[in-house]
């Protein structure tokens, strides 16, 4: 089932899901909220680690036209880039979101940790 | 090229401008843009349906000078312009039914931001109900979850606050598993238009090579959708999330939000993957077994609260379990009946969502049990509206609700597994018996009187011209009921040749 | 000789209680009535102040998630299942992994037509020198539109929880919010000395990279982020009187809203000459040029200028809830 020699060559591919990994297990697990958001950045991050790699052709440059010359084996494949281009934008945006909602709870409830939070609500309901 | 086929575009557009243009407003000049603007993408909607059906046929429209796969494009066809009247219907009428709560609970300078996120939320479901790219429909479900976690924290307490945090933890925990899914897909495939990756994986399929990382990859995609909607073991944001918002976000949230990524799924199923590698993988009966046992638990938990905003939210969970057992039936008879359940679930809960939020109304605004007995009798209209909701939610014949349990009954009989046929068979009777427990109860308290209790805490009588916009979105969405419950055939056919054209 | 008897015996004979009605002292309902002893309405407050003390202490013991067993040993089998699920989950994405297409390799899947036209027509059809800009921002451009309200989406749920209006409210946030403006400008000489240096060059590079986003590296994106980055600096240095010289709040509103009106009617014209198969009439200009590739300069300037003031914006209600 695994191919241990394909595993190896594709060794950033295989760095790039044990980061998703690592953020994921951080983003459910983690207690403080600053450290959740820190695992959000990670598994994003490993995402667009794993996404570059896909258009990278060993020895060739980056597709921007130099000299007119246009030819296909010349430049890497383009389109992975503007796919992480759109990626980074999108996991900036939900971090400043959730960085506010940090913000908003800490003024609140003086404490970073989830689960005092939740205890808090429930109490104050009573 | 007719002008009508270029109505959907223009829709999305439309809707897309008003979000950035009510920033500059006030807050009721942005709500009349916004009721307007629901309108008219309704009736253009109305209009692509009536093309497409006479038409026969679906088409594609090229965004840009270049046809797919170079370009971006979106797919119009029967299906797509059902889904897109029916839910600018019920999105027109959750903003109007719930104005008042809005005027009252949101701060007067933050009126604006509500709107700008309600349209948002609209031309992201419109985008991503008729487009033919994964890429894109990956942004506009990144626009989705930002403006759903919008709606649900607009109302600051400390409640809601912590709620749209969770939620927005699940939501992207989802996200993070789609968007690894679409880079599998377009590793194995190279292509990003939906219609190009289908091809591509017919052939992966036929010649057996990259099976792992197929079924891999089919597996990240059906698991990021099923968390962001909310399926069995992922819905603990749910309840939160619905119970302590604004009125209307809570009906905005359970109608169209949730449906909208089982929409995406279904698409992805149908038009990326294809049906039948979907089903040789087995992942059906992963989904059949996680819907069953939603149907239970979702109402096992309504049964145990006392808060009849979440007692909905956890009727929300049970539905929700309905449609991934059609979908996890496997056969195109299940799928045709999750689709009617997505409508006809729209439309009830909506109407339950409103109808209690005028029941509490007349009860001093609490939301517990002991305070809402005799509601009834002070909120008629709001009472019949519960009460009308709550039968066509357990099944009684001649609503919505009846209709789509019949045609999930009858895919179940003709699957050709029985073990699957008798499992579905028995829960859904087990959860119809659970239903009538907690929505029965309910009804049966409002409509015990307690005069008494009534004049010790001042409840006001609420008249139906006294709360003129609510009175009429609990019509309007009584009628939708009596409609889709009465003449549900040719709606099922336009559903039946809608998934014929949609892969 | 009589007996006498104890007088604890006597008091239990007829002739005692026959005595005690006779001269009047006996309590008639003493023995026959069950009576409740007299309640001291004093210690009354004393025993209400306990219940709650009380009932404090039990929500406090109920709700206790450090000591409570149940909650420990709930929470490690949580922690463990987490665990082993994120481990299967990294073993199944591996495994996968090592069944794909090689890294650096120019024969796979992805390397088909549409990277070729891409590359060996890219310079022609979208008049760009730079591929990917003409990737976004003309082949997918429905992709790029749907981003840059990604960023006015949450650009907006920022403003919702942290924007502190001040009009009526007269709570502490609002008071902390005009008491953070005593604190600056710090006037710390070294800031406000690399700043008079830095900023404008940081800014002359942002609109450098935003106008040659489609003859080299760069586009709207990255430009924006440097010019934000430029202003925060000289927010940080000057203090917000002086930045509120050139920069409000109507002038976010404006700019941004300008900005984005300006792409969707760009765009509106694009996605309807091209679906309706009407040539286009805006000229593509020779390429390498500044004023070339069409709308492309447009979009570039446009989406900097949105990200450009979003950045900003997250800066000044992180710091303040205002401008």
């Amino acid at each position: 089932m695994m191919n241990l020699t394909n595993l190896l060559a594709n060794y950033g591919e295989a760095a790039a899901m044990i980061l998703f990994g690592i953020g994921f297990t951080n983003l459910l697990l983690q207690n403080n909220l600053i450290k959740k958001i820190i695992g959000l950045n990670i598994m994003d991050t490993a995402v667009y680690l794993f996404l570059a790699l896909k258009g990278y052709i060993a020895g060739r440059q980056a597709p921007i036209v130099v000299d007119g010359v246009q030819s296909v084996e010349a430049y890497i494949n383009p389109i992975p880039s503007g796919l992480v281009l759109t990626g980074i934008v999108v996991s900036v945006s939900v971090s400043a979101l959730m960085l506010s909602l940090t913000i908003r709870l800490y003024r609140r409830y003086h404490t970073l940790n989830f689960d005092e939070i939740t205890t808090m609500i429930k109490k104050e309901e009573k | 090229m007719a002008f009508v086929q270029n109505l959907p575009f223009i829709c999305i557009l439309l809707s897309l401008f008003t979000g950035p243009l009510s920033s500059i407003l006030s807050g009721k000049m942005t709500k009349k843009l916004n009721l307007v603007m629901i309108t008219a993408v309704g009736i253009m909607s109305a209009m692509v349906l009536a093309f497409t059906v006479k038409s026969g046929e679906a088409y594609t429209y090229m965004m840009g000078h270049f046809p797919a796969p170079w370009g971006n494009e979106i797919r119009v066809g029967v299906l797509e312009a059902l889904l897109a009247t029916v839910f600018s219907v019920i999105m027109l009428l959750c903003i109007v039914g719930g104005s008042k709560e809005r005027e009252e609970e949101l701060e007067s300078t933050k009126q604006n931001l509500y709107y700008i996120m309600a349209n948002l939320l609209f031309c992201s479901l419109l985008a991503l109900i008729y487009t033919n790219d994964i890429f894109t429909a990956y942004v506009f479900v990144e626009i989705n979850t930002i403006s759903a976690c919008g709606l649900i924290m607009i109302r600051q307490n400390g409640r809601t606050i912590e709620a749209s945090m969770r939620y927005m933890i699940m939501s992207l925990l989802g996200s993070g598993l789609l968007l690894l899914g679409i880079c599998f897909l377009y590793d194995l495939t190279g292509h990003l238009l939906m219609s190009n990756i289908k091809e591509q994986v017919q052939i992966l399929a036929a010649t057996g090579e990259y099976q792992i990382p197929l079924l891999v990859c089919i597996t990240l995609m059906t698991v990021g959708l099923a968390i962001k909607s909310a399926l069995y073991p992922f819905h603990t944001w749910l309840p939160d999330a619905y119970g302590y918002s604004t009125m209307s976000s809570s009906a905005i949230l359970s109608s169209l939000v949730s449906k909208g990524y089982i929409i995406l799924l279904i698409k992805i199923y149908y038009r990326v993957i294809g049906i039948d590698v979907i089903r040789a993988s087995k992942i059906t009966n992963v989904l059949f077994v996680f819907g069953l046992v939603g149907m239970v638990m979702g109402s096992v938990n309504a049964i145990k609260e006392n808060n009849i905003r979440r007692m909905i939210a956890y009727s929300s969970v049970a539905q929700i379990g309905y449609i991934y057992m059609g979908l996890g039936l496997g056969s195109e008879i299940g799928v045709i009946a999750s689709v009617f359940h997505i409508l006809s679930h729209a439309a009830s809960k909506a109407l339950l969502f409103v109808a209690a939020s005028g029941i509490t109304r007349a009860s001093g605004k609490n939301k517990d049990f002991a305070s809402l007995t005799g509601a009834g009798f002070r909120n008629r209209l709001a009472g019949i509206a519960f009460t009308i909701g709550s039968l066509s939610m357990v099944g009684f014949p001649t609503f919505a609700g009846f209709i789509s349990k019949f045609w999930f009954a009858q895919a179940a009989f003709e699957n050709a597994n029985h073990t699957k046929t008798m499992l579905a068979l028995i829960v859904l009777i087990i959860s119809t018996v659970l239903n009538a427990l907690y929505f029965m109860k309910t009804v049966i308290r409002i409509y015990t009187p307690a005069p008494a209790l009534a004049k010790e805490k001042n409840y006001q009588n609420i008249t139906v011209r006294g709360q003129a916009p609510k009175s009429f979105a609990m019509i309007c969405f009584v009628a939708m009921n009596f409609m889709l419950g009465m003449c549900s055939d040719p709606i099922m056919k336009l559903i039946q040749s809608g998934l014929e054209m949609f892969g | 000789m009589s007996r006498k008897l104890s007088n604890n015996e006597y008091q239990k004979t007829r002739g005692f209680r026959f005595r005690q009605w006779f001269d009047g002292t006996k309590d008639p309902y003493l023995g026959e009535v069950e009576m409740k002893p007299v309640r001291d309405l004093s210690t009354a407050t004393q025993i209400t102040s306990e219940k709650k003390s009380d009932k404090k202490m039990f929500l406090e013991l109920v709700y206790d998630m450090k000591h409570n067993t149940q909650v420990k040993l709930f929470r490690r089998l949580y922690n463990a299942f987490a665990v082993l699920f994120c481990l299967l989950l990294v073993a199944m994405l591996l495994a996968a992994v090592s069944n794909l297409p090689l890294i650096g390799v120019a024969d796979k899947p992805v390397n088909n037509e549409v990277s070729q036209r891409y590359i060996e027509n890219g310079l022609q059809e979208t008049g760009s020198v730079n591929i990917v800009t003409g990737m976004i921002l003309d082949y997918r451009a429905f992709d790029t539109l749907g981003e840059s309200h990604v960023l006015f989406a949450a650009t907006c749920t920022v403003l919702i929880l942290l924007r502190v209006d001040k009009k009526g409210r007269k709570d502490k946030i609002a008071e902390q919010a005009m008491n953070d403006r005593l604190k600056e400008p710090k006037n710390d000489k070294v800031l406000q000395g690399v700043a008079k240096i830095l900023v404008p060059p940081i800014i002359i590079f942002g609109v450098y990279v935003i106008l040659f986003g489609h003859l080299g590296p760069g586009g709207g994106f990255s430009g924006g982020a440097i010019i934000g980055a430029g202003l925060i600096l000289y927010l940080e240095a000057f203090g917000f009187a002086k930045t509120e010289r050139f920069f409000k709040e109507s002038t976010y509103k404006k700019t941004s809203l300008g900005a984005l009106t300006c792409y969707c009617l760009c765009k509106s014209y694009s996605f309807y000459t091209g679906a309706n198969h009407i040539h286009s009439i805006i000229p593509l200009g020779t390429p390498g040029m500044i004023l070339s590739s069409g709308l492309i300069l447009i979009l570039n300037i446009c989406v900097g200028i949105v990200v450009a003031g979003t950045m900003y914006t997250f800066y000044a209600m992180f710091r303040k809830g205002g401008y």
